[in-house]
């Protein structure tokens, strides 16, 4: 998010060049703002000036603009897949209590501290898996078949987000500590899943992972899809924090021991808060990295976000020229929202957490 | 932790690697057990049995006799096609926006950042998509479709016209240029020499093939599947952002004095870029541009969701939905692309000691 700073000017300034660099300068932005215009009308006229609006698929049929009553009429399947019609409010509580349990802990964090924020993902996730599944008492069940939408996109990233955190920290420490064992397993552990496409990953969590468990167990094709995001996540999140620990110099840990904390003293109030916000903007990078990423889990079958689009798109009582391309105009505009979102969260938290830096 | 008496240290790592080397144990025998209990056979005979499918676009013949083993060569060639395309198109954008992004005119730097956004900020596969069933499949069929100076876009592909018989002296021209380029005087001038003359060999044995359309289709011609452009498209101009970023920063951090002394002894702003900043800044570059080629050829796996018959597509997608030797050939599959990223680590950090040194 940082912006480009313009180069230094030019010391040759002789006069000829100057005007040359200026007519130079003033025919680029001329091109440019041609170029811009034209493409900025083509997007206006479709998305908006030559668009349907309302009616059905005739008015579609009818333009060569966006479809967007295509949009409002399958917003429901895009949002929650096939979930029971009187159980939406279920699922939509569980896309919003997650980042809400977060926002709260941080709002109260100088009463909560670190235990506030553990608490928020501990709880949160389990709590919305819970609010999706029912629990056969006070929830009906509701399948995983019928999972879908957005509410899947969020829950398979939310479980990246809250399995990789901890699991790269551990993973990252074991990477750098000096004890061979656990520095090779965790080279090995990194480098396969970061060798290899996630692609991959899912199509052996979809079919080999049944094989390595006893007869008889069953795993659902979900659970498979997050057990592969979560290890794949988890790689990637380990990089990032040992790129952030490598930042922490050494002699924090000898100020540590001369104050006469012990090791995992010195780890959680001294090193971890340290490395964790030099590791931000990478931390960042791997949950936007990740919210992309779901969009895989089409390849084994589930229907996320973008997957009911698709599927949406090739409904026949919707069968329009545009239909499709105004389906992936509406799923651009989420992801690029959520993922930039997650941008300025980051750049945020990168200014909160400088106080007292310099 | 230095703290820990040595015994303590081996007895707490003895264990770990026994639980370690137990799960593990535990796990190869769960599959074991459950791999006998199907009916294919485990092992790698299933290479060698006629496969029974076609595939859309291949480099080597391939029919419907040949072999499994012979499926997987097809898919890796077409995984490494896409893949040399892709990285080649993603270098030239993402040099380009990269260098834009610090151009003195602010629209341009407007326009490349908001490129880099953009696209950073969405799903590879949504971009996928949007090429290949937004664009590609809606242009029309070939009697209705594009022409332009005898190539033709339709909704079978783009068909080019094929120069036919000089190929291997064209392939030698560009090789001798592109040494030209790189080379030092001396051997650039014979190079130069050599390329020139290939290229005459070249012109002078090349016949072209003219694609011609015809009723439903498209005869002759160098064809170019909608899934391969597609996939191309998307995977270039998604790293491409990657790229520019890493150009960028590469060039901010090539101090600001360099780009002073250079416009003092008079060079342009081109000439600086080209002959101070850039090489300079191309040392620090070079790593994770490496690993942006790298995630382009893993990413390029995506063919699945619109069928390029790549590697996963036609080996761990059909080959495995035929044969169910599902252990072998994710086995192979994600041995392929570690090998991959294994061997560029092993090249990165060679030549990272060796510039050390």
């Amino acid at each position: 998010m940082t912006r480009a700073d313009a180069p230094p000017p030019s010391l040759a300034t002789s006069p000829s060049r100057r005007l040359l660099g200026r007519a130079v300068n003033a025919a680029v932005t001329l091109a440019l703002g041609v170029a811009l215009a034209i493409a900025a009308y083509g997007a206006l006229s479709f998305l908006v000036f030559g668009a349907a609006w309302s009616g059905d698929v005739s008015a579609c049929r009818a333009t060569d603009g966006a479809c967007w009553p295509f949009v409002a009429a399958k917003l429901k399947q895009f949002v929650f897949g096939r979930y029971p019609d009187d159980e939406l409010w279920r699922a939509a509580l569980a896309m919003l209590l997650p980042p809400a349990l977060l926002l709260a802990a941080f709002l109260a964090r100088r009463r909560v501290g670190l235990g506030g924020f553990a608490a928020a993902v501990l709880l949160g996730l389990p709590l919305s898996f819970l609010l999706v599944a029912g629990d056969g008492a006070l929830l009906a069940p509701v399948p995983t078949e019928a999972w879908g939408g957005l509410t899947l996109t969020l829950l398979v990233s939310y479980t990246g987000i809250a399995a990789s955190l901890p699991f790269g920290i551990v993973l990252a420490l074991m990477r750098r500590s000096s004890w061979p064992v656990p520095r090779w397993l965790a080279i090995c552990f990194i480098e396969f899943w970061r060798g290899v496409p996630l692609v991959t990953v899912l199509f052996m969590a979809a079919v080999m992972l049944p094989l390595f468990l006893p007869e008889g167990t069953s795993v659902d094709k979900l659970a498979r899809a997050l057990f592969a995001i979560a290890v794949f996540a988890s790689a990637y999140m380990a990089e990032v924090i040992r790129g952030g620990l490598q930042s922490v110099p050494e002699n924090q840990v000898t100020a540590g021991r001369a104050l006469g904390l012990g090791y995992s003293q010195i780890l959680a109030l001294i090193i971890l808060p340290q490395a964790i916000r030099s590791a931000l903007p990478g931390i960042a990078g791997t949950f936007i990295g990740l919210l992309k990423d779901t969009t895989l889990v089409l390849v084994i079958g589930l229907f996320d976000f973008l997957g009911m689009i698709q599927l949406a798109a090739a409904d026949p009582a919707w069968s329009a020229s545009t239909t499709t391309l105004t389906g992936y105009a509406f799923a651009a505009l989420v992801f690029w929202s959520l993922c930039y979102a997650i941008a300025l969260v980051s750049a945020y938290l990168e200014r909160v957490t400088a106080v007292g830096r310099r | 932790m230095e703290e820990t008496g040595r015994a303590a240290r081996f007895w707490i790592q003895a264990a770990l690697l026994a639980a370690v080397a137990a799960l593990a144990g535990w796990l190869i025998f769960t599959a074991w057990t459950n791999i006998g209990r199907l009916p294919v056979h485990f092992g790698l005979d299933f290479l060698s049995e006629p496969a029974g499918f076609s595939v859309l676009q291949t480099l080597i013949p391939f029919d419907e006799r040949s072999t499994y083993g012979r499926a997987f060569v097809v898919g890796l060639l077409n995984t490494l096609l896409v893949a040399a395309i892709g990285v080649a198109f993603a270098t030239i954008i993402g040099f380009s926006v990269g260098v834009a992004r610090l151009a003195p005119n602010r629209l341009l730097r407007a326009v490349a950042a908001g490129y880099v956004e953009l696209f950073r900020n969405l799903p590879l596969l949504l971009i996928l998509f949007f090429f290949y069933f937004g664009v590609l499949r809606q242009l029309p069929p070939p009697r209705t479709g594009f022409e332009f100076g005898g190539a033709f876009l339709n909704n079978r592909g783009l068909f080019l016209p094929d120069p036919q018989g000089g190929g291997w002296f064209l392939v030698a021209a560009l090789a001798l240029f592109a040494a030209a380029l790189v080379l030092k005087s001396r051997w650039r001038v014979l190079a130069g020499v050599g390329a020139a003359g290939a290229l005459m060999a070249a012109v002078a044995m090349t016949h072209i093939v003219w694609p011609e359309p015809r009723g439903l289709s498209v005869f002759g011609g160098l064809r170019l599947i909608p899934e391969l452009m597609a996939l191309v498209a998307a995977l270039a101009i998604y790293t491409a952002a990657y790229i520019a970023e890493i150009v960028r920063a590469g060039t901010q951090s090539v101090a600001r004095g360099q780009g002073q002394a250079a416009a003092a002894l008079g060079l342009t702003g081109l000439q600086a870029m080209r002959f101070v900043v850039l090489p300079q800044a191309l040392r620090l570059v070079v790593p994770p541009l490496t690993s942006q080629y790298l995630n382009l050829t893993k990413n390029s796996s995506l063919a699945v969701a619109i069928a390029y018959p790549d590697l996963v597509s036609i080996f761990a997608g059909t080959t495995l939905a035929q044969t169910g030797q599902a252990v072998e050939i994710m086995a192979l599959t994600m041995g392929v692309y570690l090998t991959l990223s294994l061997a560029t680590a092993a090249l990165l950090n060679w030549q990272n000691a060796r510039m050390r040194a």
